[in-house]
């Protein structure tokens, strides 16, 4: 391949160069952080306060990753977190992908009004409703309450869910339907036969944004559970955080196992979300 | 024939509202969502205004009775100098953050926005810290400015010598240094993201022809890329200010076990008002009045981006 068709015409050898180093630069300061977690999770119990920056350090072992499990109920929360972030991701995507479908097809009173109303809700995050929430689930009694959480999740996760769909379906053109209509199908069924599968992206970007940022959340969840037995992972890994001191090494081998499968889930998605972010963003 | 007929007659009498669609229809599609917002956003805000006027405590939380004290919390907020200073401190972080967001997202966007092998990786690379759960990516930075072990220190150290290690967690304004480090780490790929998205939107015929007239690297910046990534980046800065302004996570995790108040801002005020002091009502009146000034702010932004054009 020759040097012009790899890169931009007229760039300089210096210039590809210098971008190179920035972006090796920018790419250090972006995972370092991360690639911490997995450093600390690796060390021996009785090395985790050390002056070394190695990467992996020596003696590496996994007896964090056991610990968590042994020490902490890291299953346990594991096992809550699931419940309640997949809820929440299947309520968020039946509640946007027809919200979403009503503003972009139909023409009702109200509609545009209704369109920035939600994203008025994107305002006020949850730590300003969450006091009247937490009162609201105090008197009908439903602290400790999973279902209770993963409402407030698809509150918080929709508004932006919404919003997407309807910019993805604004790219369909209309005529599928029209067609549709004309052999005989109704509203409902060329909806969830026609428009449905080809909005497939956006769906999996409204459940990825769902269930992540349900798996995600600490702050709300701090504050309606907090039985023992029945927290989840989030409140249960900042909970090894202690007065006085921090089992940093079992908490980083659990924030591993915690963000991992989500980032994993983000990066195999990512390809979709420069489409989706821009088709919702531009077609207001 | 017939049926066609009435299809065709059917489909025209409906036309009023949209294809193919009945008086109800857009009411199904709509009626979860409706269910939801009332009930877990609408609700709880007025809610939330309604007692705002009132003294709601620990002691009387349960029995439901609050009695109205007017604008008493209002009162007390606003006769307080801790509120001034953190609203200066939120203001100021806002700033720094959303500022950083925005020229380092974009500037990383726009290099990314060429030929470039291994571009694909370079960009998942960078977008990781949107994948990493916010409350895990402060409790991980904490870790990073303990003033002995931490690596940001040890790295300060090996770079400057042994006097450049900081106390970042023992001293509030370097704690609140080291929320903003954190936060603009958390923030640049989705500003990143979106200005990607509206940079390949843009026809590079408009650049060759800028070319043309030998226009500069900084006048194609400005007279084209900027121009037309406007319409995205507005919303987005709008929304990253909002977002920003409430982040409670960052500055809350890592200012815990802090005793003093000098690296909060105003949401982890009202979040330690509600349920660390039990003061639910001056909590409420806080959130009311945190609301106010984000809309105030993006009411002025979104009527000067409109009367620029």
């Amino acid at each position: 391949m020759k040097k012009s068709d790899r890169f931009n015409r007229g760039d300089s050898l210096t210039k590809i160069i210098l971008i190179y180093s920035f972006l090796i630069v920018a790419c250090i300061c972006s995972i370092y952080p991360i690639l911490n977690i997995l450093t600390v999770s690796l060390r021996p119990a009785n090395a985790i306060y050390t002056k070394s920056l190695s990467i992996i350090p020596p003696n590496a072992t996994f007896d964090n990753f056991r610990q968590a499990f042994i020490q902490y109920d890291m299953l346990g929360w594991l096992y809550h977190s699931l419940i309640v972030s997949s809820s929440a991701c299947i309520f968020s995507v039946i509640v946007s992908v027809t919200a979403g479908y009503a503003f972009s097809r139909f023409e009702f009173r109200g509609k545009k009004m209704g369109l920035s109303l939600i994203l008025v809700t994107q305002m006020f995050p949850l730590a300003m409703t969450l006091l009247p929430l937490y009162l609201m689930i105090i008197n009908l009694k439903l602290t400790n309450s999973y279902i209770a959480l993963a409402v407030i999740y698809v509150s918080t996760s929709i508004p932006f869910n919404i919003w997407m769909m309807k910019g993805f379906y604004d790219t369909i053109p209309k005529s599928l339907e029209e067609s549709a209509y004309v052999d005989g199908a109704s509203v409902f069924r060329s909806f969830y036969q026609i428009i449905l599968p080809l909005a497939r992206p956006a769906v999996a970007l409204t459940a990825l944004f769902s269930f992540m940022g349900a798996w995600s959340e600490y702050i709300v969840a701090s504050v309606i559970i907090n039985e023992a037995g029945k927290i989840t992972l989030p409140v249960g890994l900042v909970s090894m955080q202690g007065q006085f001191s921090t089992a940093w090494g079992i908490y980083s081998a659990g924030a591993l196992i915690t963000a991992v499968p989500v980032m994993i889930l983000f990066i195999s998605l990512s390809k979709y979300l420069v489409g989706g972010l821009t088709v919702g963003s531009v077609k207001g | 024939m017939n049926g066609t007929v009435e299809k065709l007659k059917k489909k025209k009498g409906n036309s009023s509202f949209g294809i193919g669609q009945g008086k109800m229809t857009p009411f199904f599609f709509l009626a979860p969502a409706l269910i939801v917002l009332t009930l877990v956003v609408a609700y709880p805000l007025i809610y939330e205004i309604i007692i705002s006027f009132k003294n709601v405590t620990l002691l009387n939380l349960k029995s439901q009775k609050y009695p109205w004290i007017g604008l008493d919390n209002y009162k007390n907020i606003l006769a307080d100098s801790l509120f001034y200073s953190t609203l200066i401190r939120t203001i100021l972080w806002t700033a720094i953050n959303v500022f950083f967001h925005v020229s380092v997202g974009l500037f990383l966007a726009i290099v990314l926005n060429r030929k470039l092998p291994g571009k694909a990786l370079i960009r998942v690379l960078l977008i990781l810290p949107w994948a990493v759960p916010q409350y895990i990516a402060a409790l991980t930075w904490k870790g990073m400015y303990n003033v002995e072990y931490g690596s940001v220190n040890l790295i300060l150290t090996k770079l400057f010598g042994s006097a450049a290690a900081i106390p970042w967690l023992s001293i509030p304004s370097w704690t609140f240094v080291a929320c903003i480090i954190t936060n603009i780490w958390l923030g640049i790929p989705f500003m990143m993201m979106i200005s990607l998205g509206g940079l390949t939107s843009i026809p590079d015929e408009l650049y060759e022809a800028a070319d043309l007239d030998g226009a500069t690297g900084f006048q194609k910046f400005k007279n084209i890329t900027l121009p037309l990534l406007k319409p995205i980046l507005t919303p987005a800065i709008i929304l990253g200010t909002v977002w920003t302004f409430n982040m409670v996570n960052v500055v809350y995790i890592i200012t815990s076990g802090a005793a003093s108040d000098e690296s909060q801002i105003l949401i982890t005020m009202v979040f330690k008002r509600a349920f660390q002091y039990f003061r639910y009502g001056q909590s409420a009146a806080l959130s009311v009045i945190i609301f106010l000034i984000l809309l105030a702010f993006s009411t002025v932004f979104i009527r000067a981006q409109k009367s620029e054009d």
